[in-house]
């Protein structure tokens, strides 16, 4: 699924800049958590992360694990501090009104399997 | 393996406790090595996890730490010591969902009680040692894959 795609199912906002070849980008996988050590117990490279949590390390632990894609949920925007550590990392970060049930819904319906366990 | 260590690598970073807004900066620099270093990418996600997991305990239960690394043509060294108050038990501390973390760390998305594990699930050889009232050594090895 692109994250073209993500986007329009999740009516998502776009916080970091995101160029063609961004929006195009294949997302295989999605893993929904607030809790930091499941995003890195799993196998989750590539994955999209749904989350809660904003701080700026949200954004290293998706680094750390591989994940180039995190959605907010709940209408959530990080700080800028955060904002600009996920562009220097090129991490994508997107918003959905949507609480994470729906938004893990949404994606799942739409055929968006969940992360791997390894 | 096309990595390219002909000589060993030494370097360490400080930890500062309850410093959340760099939480991660330290794993995330040796994972910047490694990867200019041409390591094997599992190897490095690996290193990541438990380095991570590791730095986070620093920063969460002690006043201050360090993490030292050493790469050699055969593998990752990895040491994280820290001046803390320490673990009494450590067997119930190794245990998957063991966590004292208070709640104001749990609402950062941390207490997961799967630090520990993570690490030694993510490395070849994990020791931890641990004097109450003094401090903690973790110490890792991962392994290149040998060809
Ligand atoms: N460096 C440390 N200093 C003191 N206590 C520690 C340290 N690392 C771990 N612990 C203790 O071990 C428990 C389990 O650690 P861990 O598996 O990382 O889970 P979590 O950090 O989510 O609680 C912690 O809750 C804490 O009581
Ligand atoms: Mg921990």
């Amino acid at each position: 699924m692109t994250l073209r795609e993500i986007i329009d199912i999740l009516d998502a906002t776009v916080i970091t800049p995101l160029g063609d070849e961004d929006l195009n980008a294949d997302i295989r996988s999605a893993c929904s958590a607030d809790l930091m050590s499941a995003v890195l117990y799993y196998h989750t490279p590539d994955s999209l992360l749904i989350t809660g949590l904003t701080q700026a390390h949200v954004i290293r632990t998706a680094e750390i694990a591989g994940i180039k894609t995190i959605v907010f949920v709940l209408g959530k925007k990080p700080d800028i501090y955060s904002i600009e550590l996920a562009e220097e990392k090129k991490i994508s970060l997107l918003s959905t009104s949507l609480c994470m049930y729906t938004a893990s819904g949404r994606l799942f319906r739409a055929g968006l399997p969940g992360c791997l366990y390894k | 393996m096309p990595i390219n260590i002909d000589k060993e690598i030494e370097g360490s970073f400080q930890i500062i406790g309850g410093n959340f807004v760099n939480a991660g900066e330290a794993s995330t620099q040796l994972k910047l090595l490694l990867t200019k270093l041409g390591v094997d990418e599992d190897i490095i996600r690996r290193t990541a996890i438990a380095t991570f997991e590791a730095e986070m305990n620093v920063i969460i239960y002690a006043a201050a730490g360090r993490m030292h690394y050493h790469i050699t043509p055969r593998g990752i060294s990895i040491k994280v010591d820290d001046m803390g108050p320490g673990i009494e038990d450590i067997e119930l501390a190794m245990q998957e969902g063991y966590s004292t973390a208070p709640d104001w760390v749990r609402e950062m998305g941390w207490g997961a009680g799967m630090g520990l594990p993570n690490m030694k699930k993510n490395s070849d050889i994990f020791k931890i040692d641990s004097v109450v009232g003094e401090g903690t050594t973790i110490e890792m090895v991962i392994n290149f894959p040998q060809q």
